[in-house]
């Protein structure tokens, strides 16, 4: 499964804030079932690309050496629905940074206007548990969350 | 420099963002995890919070040590914290209040010593500090 729930990052400013785009297709399985007749991209899911964002920004201030897990959401807030269509801008600011972890701030909108928001807390698995429990391997950015960021340059590059 | 009143307040405030619990829940003699239901992540997020709070830095383990004796059986033996363990914790958490705990040192009971009382002592402590002026 392609769990990757941003399509391309806008801006980039290292360790302080991130904006990334997600076009909504309707073609998206999910929105076969959520619901019937009735498409909206479910909460949880919008939230994953704020993570996504989020979490790209706070991993990449250590070179993508950090194995960066959501935690814990203290709190969010839904003003209305995204609808197939519909591209949502996601912007990601970092409200704190230590070596265990990180807080993101976070807000979803569409045409400038904002339809949910949060807060997202970021753990580094290395810094906040016993050393070496989960192993060398980083599986939080193994692939296609960290190509995210080459994509940028690619279009910088041919951009100018 | 806050009175120990405003800095109640302040941490009853930052447990409520941090926990999602009603202010009425906490008390000063709460335990975060038994009284409040916080988890191991909750600790770090309180941590973040009052740093924030208080424009102070808090080291890692300074407030909330990890694993403090690691089953060290110098300093737990037969599931009950042995006297120099007691007083590896009085050095370690000085601003713990340990009698309670002293009559029956079991382990399993350490993490009562985590109460909001505590970490108001913590803060007025660090805030007394020539560095945080």
């Amino acid at each position: 499964m392609r769990w990757i729930w941003i399509d391309r990052f806008l801006e980039f400013h290292r360790g302080k804030s991130a904006r990334a785009i997600k076009s909504l297709s309707m073609a998206e399985d999910y929105f076969g079932d959520h619901f019937p007749g009735y498409p909206v991209m479910p909460g949880t899911l919008i939230l994953e690309g704020l993570a996504q964002t989020g979490g790209v920004l706070v991993g990449e201030v250590n070179d993508f050496h950090e194995k960066v897990v959501l935690a814990k959401i203290p709190w969010a807030r839904f003003y209305r629905e995204a609808l197939p269509g519909e591209q949502l801008i996601y912007d990601a600011e970092v409200l704190h940074l230590r070596p265990e972890g990180a807080v993101v701030g976070g807000k979803v909108t569409v045409d400038d206007e904002l339809i949910a928001e949060a807060e997202v807390f970021f753990a580094f698995l290395d810094k906040s548990s016993s050393p070496q429990a989960f192993g060398d391997q980083n599986f939080v950015f193994s692939g296609e969350l960290k190509h995210l960021l080459g994509l940028v340059k690619v279009l910088a590059d041919r951009t100018g | 420099m806050p009175n120990q009143e405003e800095i109640y307040s302040k941490v009853s405030a930052t447990l409520m963002e941090a926990l999602n619990v009603d202010e009425e829940e906490i008390k000063p003699t709460s335990t975060l995890q038994g009284d409040l239901g916080a988890e191991s992540i909750d600790f770090l997020d309180i941590v973040f919070r009052l740093e924030r709070e208080f424009g102070i830095k808090i080291p890692r383990g300074e407030l909330f040590p990890e694993s403090i004796f690691q089953g060290d059986p110098e300093f737990v033996q037969n599931g009950k914290v042995t006297e120099k363990g007691l007083s590896e914790l009085r050095a370690r958490m000085p601003y713990a209040d340990l009698r309670e705990f002293e009559k029956n040192p079991e382990i399993r009971a350490i993490s009562d010593l985590f109460t909001v009382d505590m970490i108001t002592r913590y803060i007025q402590g660090k805030l007394g500090e020539p560095s945080n002026n």
